[in-house]
């Protein structure tokens, strides 16, 4: 059996499912995938619009809450007794969209263009700690970056800055500019959080060589780029009185005021060589080699600068690159194992309802990353030894829901020539089917892609 | 109670306050829960006989547990493995001549003198498999190929149902394929996931090390969690203070044991794949089956007097040791029948020799007894299922004629 078709799907995808046939052409079945619309199922899914509907129901809600126990002279008023019971519709709303996104790489039969919407979806991080990106976060998926991940990543950049979920995160929705009408009347002011982390981790990184006044005067461009929450249509909302008036200067050029000047901004930097030499190395980190070669690199940052940031180029020329089909050189991180493990066996999101609660228990929670870089992308950042140990321990658990599957057999569906003597002697060894797919699934094999 | 809460009560307050929900109409009441590396399932047919299983998963070593002492050819093949006789210091427990018991079964040995212990000696299944998933495939469908019931199974569905009692718990892991049948109720396991052996922890840091990041931070991580050194090199297959099969042996008495509680309950254990240091790793392994008997038998109170409890494996192992300490998989062993209903006191075998020519294949104890006789004359005299039903249970079987005189009639 070739290497190839093993090597595309479980380093470009999830993995084998035991109903899936293996691609006849590798590549032209990955480069399909960058051609067909996102596979991910719309049906049921809430907007951006609708979730934050939820989140002005939960404020609402609570507050009726603290209004019915006030009278009662609790001494602990909204406290700890109070706020077991709180409502909570955006937990749940959360809790169901973490779910939903690991499901739909569970059983998705486009998993190179899932691959890739994760990869973006990392790269443009948002986490669930303030209440709208909690409820956002899903949408924000959705709408920011999967219409995205084969069109422009200029594209994809303006609709993550725009988004809710990005505006709440990195708190850019209360920044104003301390010559606006807000900041004038009420002494608002600015909020760099969202202008550092696009300018350092987005875009062209402190290699590009800007200063700190660029960071502030790129926040005082986006000052106004603020969230309506009470109002119908619920979203992004330009909010002139916020804005900082006049032309600043960022980057050795001026910008024009209004919400066109931002745009105008984010438009270059989306498109500026020093953002490109950035993805493409982030790309090929992720695909190829945790030290990726200088050459390939070159390659894809190439092919970004020759078609003006298109994703789907620069994906299909990933594929292309002389290390993509070298074997197993890249961890899998907990998330990817994850769904990698229970794909080999069959599972469905709804037979697996704790999915997300599973990722957090390995290390990954969906929504949970700790810092606005995201999660890291290094054999070495997810190989602790109690994170080995946990694989293990959840290999084991997971074998003894599946005892009925044949071992050897789950090790030569899903990993074909992949699959080590060593491992399949151990496999043939073990005393039980559990013990000898526990082997199987915490094997190196397994963790690595 | 949620599926977490049974999962993460001790055994005592499993046998107390675990409630059954109802769930689908199959055969009798299934119900399984696990405990550590150990789980059981129970069934609720309308009778008042008990039947436990104890599936020894890994093979064990027969010729260990019930040492032949008496055959000429035995010290010559063991070596180490074959232990003093009777009355030495260290040696094998007296069972009347000719076979001792293994000193860790000592509970089993008071069984056997009160005569409620059956020693069933080269025995073995009907199939010639080496391999532990095919063979132990075999042992529990109760037939030539795998199935999608186990015979325990199939067993209690010839049985008459208790009205009411139609109700279906598994949690966490799947049932073994012994009670398993038509319907399978399915619930995931817990976040803090279980732990599994030493011995596999070992196996898995085996294929690991290659890989320059994963091995080394797996070693790490195993010794992190307190494996000593003597484990990680296999010397161990198992802590010997763990005490879950035990535990789960307790509950499992107490369900029993109740009026209104199941009838017929299937357990596992494994540590039996001894092909290095079996000395040290059976020590553990019949320890752990020992502590377990005698906690049924304490959980089940006056019920042990209608109970046979049948302790099987897959095949037996090598009649000559190995070159590392141990023994690889061979064919005949041996089965433990206890309980109060076993007519007991006795080792029941066609004993084959050890001379080479003896041995089956020049390699293994011969198979003198079809363990499906020894199944079918507890299911008809015990259980008293209709001997018509047997070739529906086991099927195929007609060869293997139940065998008389196993339990107390």
């Amino acid at each position: 059996m070739d290497n190839a078709a093993f090597l595309a799907v479980n380093r470009f995808g999830f993995g084998r499912r035991p109903d899936e046939r293996l691609p006849s052409d590798p590549r032209g079945w990955l480069l399909g995938q960058l051609t067909q619309p996102d596979q991910a199922p719309v049906a049921g899914a809430i907007d951006t619009a609708g979730a934050l509907a939820v989140v002005v129901e939960q404020q609402q809600a609570r507050k009726a809450a603290a209004a019915e126990t006030a009278p009662a002279a609790s001494p602990f008023p909204g406290g700890e007794a109070a706020g077991r019971k709180l409502p909570r519709p955006v937990g749940m709303l959360a809790a169901r969209e973490a779910h939903d996104l690991l499901g739909c790489a569970l059983i998705t039969p486009s998993p190179f263009r899932e691959r890739l919407v994760w990869f973006w979806a990392n790269h443009f991080t948002v986490a669930n700690r303030a209440t709208v990106t909690s409820a956002c976060s899903g949408a924000y998926v959705r709408e920011a970056i999967r219409p995205h991940v084969t069109g422009r990543f200029s594209d994809m950049l303006l609709a993550v800055m725009r988004h809710p979920a990005m505006l709440a995160y990195l708190n850019q929705a209360q920044s104003a500019g301390p010559e606006s009408v807000a900041g004038l009347r009420r002494h608002q002011g600015l909020n760099e959080n969202l202008a550092r982390e696009c300018l350092e981790l987005h875009t062209v990184t402190p290699a590009s060589g800007y200063t700190q006044a660029d960071v502030t005067n790129f926040a005082r461009v986006l000052t106004g780029w603020s969230i309506e929450l009470r109002a119908e249509p619920r979203g992004f909302r330009f909010r002139p009185k916020m804005h900082e008036p006049g032309e600043i200067e960022v980057m050795g050029r001026a910008w024009p005021p209004g919400e066109e000047g931002g745009v105008a901004l984010l438009t270059w930097l989306g498109t500026h060589p020093s953002s490109y030499r950035h993805l493409a190395t982030k790309l090929v980190c992720h695909f190829v080699a945790d030290d990726p070669p200088r050459d390939q690199v070159k390659r894809i940052e190439t092919v970004l600068q020759d078609t003006r940031g298109d994703l789907g180029a620069a994906a299909a020329s990933v594929i292309e690159l002389p290390g993509a089909w070298e074997n197993a050189t890249k961890l899998r991180a907990p998330q990817d194992f994850l769904v990698f493990c229970l794909r080999s066996v069959g599972a469905t999101p709804d037979k697996v309802p704790n999915l997300a609660t599973l990722a957090g228990s390995l290390g990954q929670g969906v929504f949970q990353a700790p810092f606005p870089i995201g999660w890291p992308d290094r054999t070495a950042d997810w190989a602790g030894p109690e994170a080995m140990v946990q694989r293990v321990d959840f290999s084991y658990a997971l074998a003894g829901r599946v005892a009925e599957i044949d071992p050897e057999q789950l090790g030569h569906a899903t990993l074909g020539p992949l699959l080590t003597q060593q491992t399949l002697g151990q496999i043939r060894a073990a005393g039980s089917r559990r013990d000898a797919l526990t082997l199987l699934l915490a094997s190196p094999e397994f963790q690595r892609r | 109670m949620t599926i977490r809460d049974t999962l993460c009560c001790d055994a005592g307050q499993a046998a107390r306050g675990l409630r059954l929900s109802r769930r689908h109409a199959l055969l009798g009441l299934t119900a399984a829960f696990t405990l550590g590396r150990t789980s059981m399932a129970l069934a609720s047919p309308a009778t008042e006989q008990r039947f436990v299983v104890v599936l020894m998963r890994g093979a064990l070593d027969g010729m260990s547990a019930v040492q032949p002492y008496g055959d000429p050819g035995f010290a010559a093949l063991r070596g180490p493995l074959a232990l003093p006789e009777p009355g030495a210091a260290g040696g094998v427990l007296d069972l009347g001549g000719k076979f001792g018991l293994h000193p860790a079964l000592a509970g089993v040995h008071g069984m056997y003198g009160r005569g409620e212990a059956l020693l069933v000696h080269a025995v073995a299944g009907h199939y010639r498999s080496r391999s532990h998933f095919e063979a132990q495939d075999y042992l529990e469908s109760g037939a030539d190929q795998r199935l999608d019931s186990g015979w325990l199974n199939r067993a209690v569905s010839v049985m008459p149902a208790r009205p009411g009692r139609d109700l279906a718990l598994s949690v966490g892991l799947s049932a073994p394929l012994l009670l398993r049948g038509t319907a399978t109720v399915q619930a995931w396991a817990p976040d803090h996931f279980a732990q599994p052996s030493a011995d596999l922890y070992q196996r898995l840091l085996a294929i690991s090390l290659r890989d320059p990041v994963i091995g080394p931070a797996m070693a790490e991580g195993i010794k992190q969690r307190g494996f000593d050194a003597g484990a990680l090199q296999g010397q161990a297959g198992d802590p010997a203070h763990d005490r879950s099969f035990e535990a789960l042996c307790g509950s499992a008495g107490h369900l029993l044991a109740q009026p209104d509680g199941p009838r017929v309950a299937a357990l596992e254990i494994g540590g039996w794949d001894t092909h290095a240091a079996q000395v040290k790793r059976l020590q553990t392994a019949l320890g752990q089956l020992d502590a377990g008997l005698v906690a049924l038998q304490a959980g089940l109170g006056a019920a042990w007097g209608n109970t046979v409890v049948m302790a099987i494996t897959e095949f037996g192992r090598t009649a000559r040791i190995n070159g590392t300490g141990g023994t690889d998989h061979g064919t005949a062993g041996v089965a433990f029948l206890v309980g109060g209903a076993v007519a007991g006191g006795r080792v029941r075998t066609d004993w084959p020799g050890l001379a080479p020519t003896a041995l089956f294949e020049n390699r293994d104890l011969a198979p003198t007894t079809d363990l499906r006789s020894v199944i079918k004359g507890v299911l008809v005299d015990h259980l008293r299922l209709p001997a018509a039903c047997m070739n529906v249970i086991l099927p195929g079987s007609r060869e293997a004629p139940p065998l008389s005189n196993l339990v107390r009639t």
